[in-house]
């Protein structure tokens, strides 16, 4: 076990390894030395001074949210031996599952390629990116034949795959028995029961007021409401990242939650994030890759269809064709269970260096992944804006979704979560889904995998679901506390 | 025949599922026209006859019909603005604070319809207008036609040139109204989502003129073009931008057929929400409120309030990138086909929540009952503006009405309880 004095000091020297030499950094130095000029910073007290000017000026807060990101998004060290893949994944048996999944996905890929005799990623000719250019704002209007691309993978394909995992270590018998018969998760990992839950969630307590409940046409607004969107506007005028995190916990007004989310994921679209989008824009021009064409047809089936986000479909693909190519989203991957898929130069098969990452990001989009994107739409418009956020969601929360981890916060522990709550206290509902065909798991599945969206249909209902990722923003703050 | 008496019996000549479901499962009793008939729901063709002078007849008193006899002074498009224009100068002349003027001559709370012209009355003064402002994009309406027939958009005076009168001609000769047109300045700034145009479709039932008394259904909805818009000229005749009538742009290459287009007001609302915040969203809804209340007002005092009618208005309003809407017309006949699934369970529900408003406890009516339904028939209609109700009130209420004030009531939330919340305007 680490003790907390030697985990806290690796943590630093983590943060500010990755925070050295970032645009926040240059930016800091930059204002520290502007200040210099102004009369308030004196020579005998430099130090305390411009650490001042850094306050009042509002850049300490900035570096304040920088870090709390960080400590967000990477998982503390658990030990300084243990290595690299326990980070991404601890438990052997769920590395190899995951592994094999890989493989599997690859593999159809790569015959899809074979089969329809198209390359992975091919140079577009000149005419054809000023075309792509021109129709940037419409792409939903073309019309490419995709009849014979078929999805890599459906959600149907991943749940029969989580279905089947097993610990080798566990001995469950051959013999079916009460304990295992009824769920579709079949391992035996640790899942929080209701008092535990009650606890995590303690702002779902009936004695604390919650957005979409105790908002309600009956209740009058100066119960709750007028309060909770009085103190939303002040934690935006003060741009505190964990303080919004903490205060969306109650829930969050419709009209202040594009800026609140924004601001607990430290989005603040600088310019050089606007050209950074416009670089991968420009990188779909000029490339054509096959998983365009999934993300097509992966747009045309679902979002188009849909009677919310069909509005929206353009978006879907300014957001998707260019995510594909975000190189930075490689990242994800040093906490992930999962590894981005390799391809190698043709004719290079298992040179290391002719490798490269397919795609670019190292996701290969699958049936449904453009929902993901979908319920952003209504709170972004502009497209580097919902562009970034949406990155930022899926490297923080959305990759669990679809990748097999023992993680609390992953697909397969919400689903075990889900099970084994409704088996434990309305079993006879549990009993009765079985018995007409609706596996609950299945339905776990849809809902977890497209819970930004359900939330916004049935927020009352669904904040067990939604926030169940925060769980592991949660663990790493006692974890510092 | 007795145990019969007490079920209403009905006739249309509409055959739609959602009205003739509606029907039957009240139990209600189908007959013909030339028997006798509690309930008729008739297209406007109809309507014309029943009130007509040489072939109208006498509606006896447990006799409705689903239409005002000369609604076309709301749902005609030149009668509409006339009668609005009437309104407003009414208003000035009596010094109501409600025709107050900014420094530019216009409206403040009562320009709500595009500067409009009739055709080929007004031609001249439409061709002054033009000439102020000789890039402007004018639509084209044929009076009397629907579904986005025969409309189109101009933007040069040499395309309307057969509407042109010899100005010598002295008084207004009374045309065909397949001939008479309204030329309306278009508007070319329509807000967009997705970068498409929409308009808004919401239902106004009104149940008496005099005294006004009018609920809006609150599950309206947004007709989206299937392609994006662009005001530039050389796509000035593609229906598909422009126009968003459904009849239109089903055929479209790239109609859908599952969600059709179409989008309900709450996600408009919850966009707008989101993207622009809760005050300009809530006026938003005040001021189309407020629009659709103030075009009732104008033509109540022209319209036949007989007491054996009601009727349920197709609203089409655009709103436009200053998030000011504005009422392009008003359809007697909103269309009861269905595009969609959600289509017909909305189309179904509203049916269903009019009668039971108009035909009290779904029996035989009586025409000369008080018109005030108890708040829970009303379904998911909400009381828009109850005169009565409002002149009760008093008339310390009157100046808070204006749109752009606080109300302070919750305007974003379904009004469960029924109380006419949109009544202080006087």
């Amino acid at each position: 076990m680490l003790d907390p004095d030697r985990g806290l000091s690796l943590t630093i020297a983590r943060v500010v390894q990755r925070l050295q030499g970032s645009s926040l950094h240059s930016q800091l130095e930059r204002q520290a030395r502007v200040s210099l000029h102004k009369p308030e910073i004196k020579l005998e007290s430099l130090k305390e001074d411009i650490k001042d000017f850094l306050k009042t000026s509002g850049w300490e807060k900035k570096l304040q949210n920088a870090v709390y990101s960080e400590l967000n998004v990477f998982p503390s060290p658990c030990h300084p031996a243990a290595p690299p893949e326990h980070i991404k994944e601890p438990l052997a048996y769920m590395r190899k599952a995951q592994g094999s999944w890989e493989k599997r996905i690859l593999k159809s890929l790569n015959s899809m390629c074979t089969e329809l005799n198209i390359p992975l990623a091919q140079k577009r000719p000149a005419n054809e990116q000023k075309e792509l250019l021109n129709k940037w704002n419409e792409m939903g209007t073309d019309e490419p034949d995709l009849s014979l691309f078929r999805p890599v993978y459906a959600p149907k394909d991943f749940l029969e795959v989580l279905m089947n995992l097993r610990n080798p270590n566990y001995e469950n018998g051959e013999q079916p028995s009460f304990r295992n018969h009824l769920g579709l998760i079949q391992v035996p990992l640790k899942v929080k029961d209701i008092p535990e839950l009650k606890e995590n969630f303690s702002e779902l307590g009936l004695n604390i007021g919650q957005l979409g409940i105790d908002d309600s046409a009956q209740v009058p607004p100066e119960f709750f409401e007028n309060e909770h969107v009085c103190v939303g506007q002040k934690v935006l005028a003060e741009q505190d990242s964990a303080a919004a995190q903490q205060y969306v916990r109650q829930g969050c007004p419709t009209a202040l939650r594009a800026d609140l989310w924004a601001l607990i994921l430290n989005i603040s679209n600088q310019p050089e994030d606007i050209l950074y989008y416009e670089q991968l824009k420009s990188n779909v021009i000029q490339h054509n890759l096959l998983v365009d064409s999934l993300i097509y047809k992966d747009v045309k089936l679902t979002a188009s269809n849909d009677d919310y986000y069909f509005v929206f479909e353009d978006y879907l693909y300014q957001v998707l064709l260019c995510f594909s190519r975000d190189t930075s989203v490689l990242e994800h991957f040093t906490y992930s269970s999962a590894n981005p898929p390799k391809s190698y130069i043709q004719g290079k098969l298992g040179m290391e260096e002719y490798a490269v990452f397919y795609p670019p990001n190292g996701v290969i989009p699958f049936h449904g992944f453009s929902m993901y994107v979908a319920p952003l739409c209504f709170l972004y418009h502009e497209p580097s804006k919902l562009y970034q956020i949406f990155r930022e969601m899926y490297v923080r929360f959305f990759f669990r979704l679809h990748s097999i981890s023992s993680h609390p916060s992953g697909i397969v522990s919400l689903c075990l979560l889900f099970e084994t709550l409704l088996q434990t206290h309305l079993p006879q509902l549990f009993y009765h889904l079985r018995e007409i065909g609706a596996q609950p798991g299945q339905k776990t599945q849809r809902c977890v995998r497209f819970s930004r969206r359900y939330w916004k249909r049935q927020e009352s209902k669904s904040h067990l679901v939604v926030n169940s990722w925060r769980q592991a923003q949660e663990n790493l703050k006692t974890f510092l506390s | 025949f007795r145990i019969m008496a007490g079920k209403v019996k009905w006739v249309t000549d509409i055959e739609k599922s959602v009205l003739i479901n509606n029907f039957e499962k009240r139990g209600w009793i189908q007959v013909a026209e030339n028997e006798d008939w509690n309930f008729y729901w008739m297209s406007v063709q109809t309507i014309r006859n029943v009130f007509s002078v040489e072939t109208g007849y006498r509606l006896s008193d447990d006799q409705i019909v689903n239409h005002f006899p000369n609604h076309y002074e709301l749902t005609r498009k030149d009668l509409m603005v006339k009668n609005i224009k009437r309104y407003r100068k009414e208003l000035e002349k009596e010094g109501s604070p409600l025709a107050e003027k900014d420094e530019n001559g216009k409206y403040i709370y009562l320009d709500f319809v595009p500067v409009t012209f009739m055709l080929p009355a007004d031609y001249n003064l439409f061709v002054e207008e033009f000439r102020k402002n000789p890039s402007s994009t004018w639509i084209m309406k044929p009076c009397g036609k629907a579904q986005g027939k025969g409309i189109f958009l101009i933007n040069k005076l040499s395309q309307i040139k057969k509407w042109s009168r010899d100005s010598k001609t002295s008084s207004f000769v009374s045309q065909s109204s397949k001939e008479a047109y309204v030329i309306s300045l278009y508007i070319n700034n329509p807000l967009l989502i997705g970068g498409k145009k929409f308009d808004l479709r919401l239902y106004v039932l009104v149940s008496t003129y005099r005294p006004l008394r009018c609920y809006m259904y609150k599950l309206g909805f947004c007709r989206f073009c299937t392609v994006k818009y662009t005001p530039s000229t050389s796509e000035l005749d593609n229906m598909f931008v422009h126009l968003t009538n459904v009849a239109i742009q089903k055929h479209g290459d790239d109609y859908n057929h599952i969600h059709g287009g179409k989008w309900t007001v709450s996600n408009l609302r919850l966009y707008l929400e989101s993207t622009r915040g809760k005050e300009v969203t809530n006026k938003l809804f005040d001021e189309i409120h407020w629009i659709i209340v103030q075009s009732l007002k104008a033509v109540a005092p022209v319209m036949n309030n007989d007491k054996h009618c009601f009727e349920c208005y197709g609203y089409d309003i655009i709103i436009d990138d200053k998030l000011k809407p504005w009422l392009i017309e008003v359809n007697a006949s909103p269309s009861l086909t269905s595009s969609t699934a959600n289509d017909r369970i909305l189309k179904y529900n509203l049916i269903n929540d009019t009668l039971n408003i108009a035909v009290p406890n779904g029996e035989i009516p009586d025409c000369k009952w008080n018109k005030s339904p108890p708040k829970e028939v009303l379904g998911n209609y909400e009381v828009l503006y109850d005169e009565e109700m409002a002149q009760s009130d008093g008339t310390d209420r009157d100046l808070r009405g204006r749109p752009g004030q606080p109300m302070g009531v919750k305007g974003s939330r379904t009004r469960d309880s029924g109380k006419p919340v949109l009544t202080t305007w006087k």
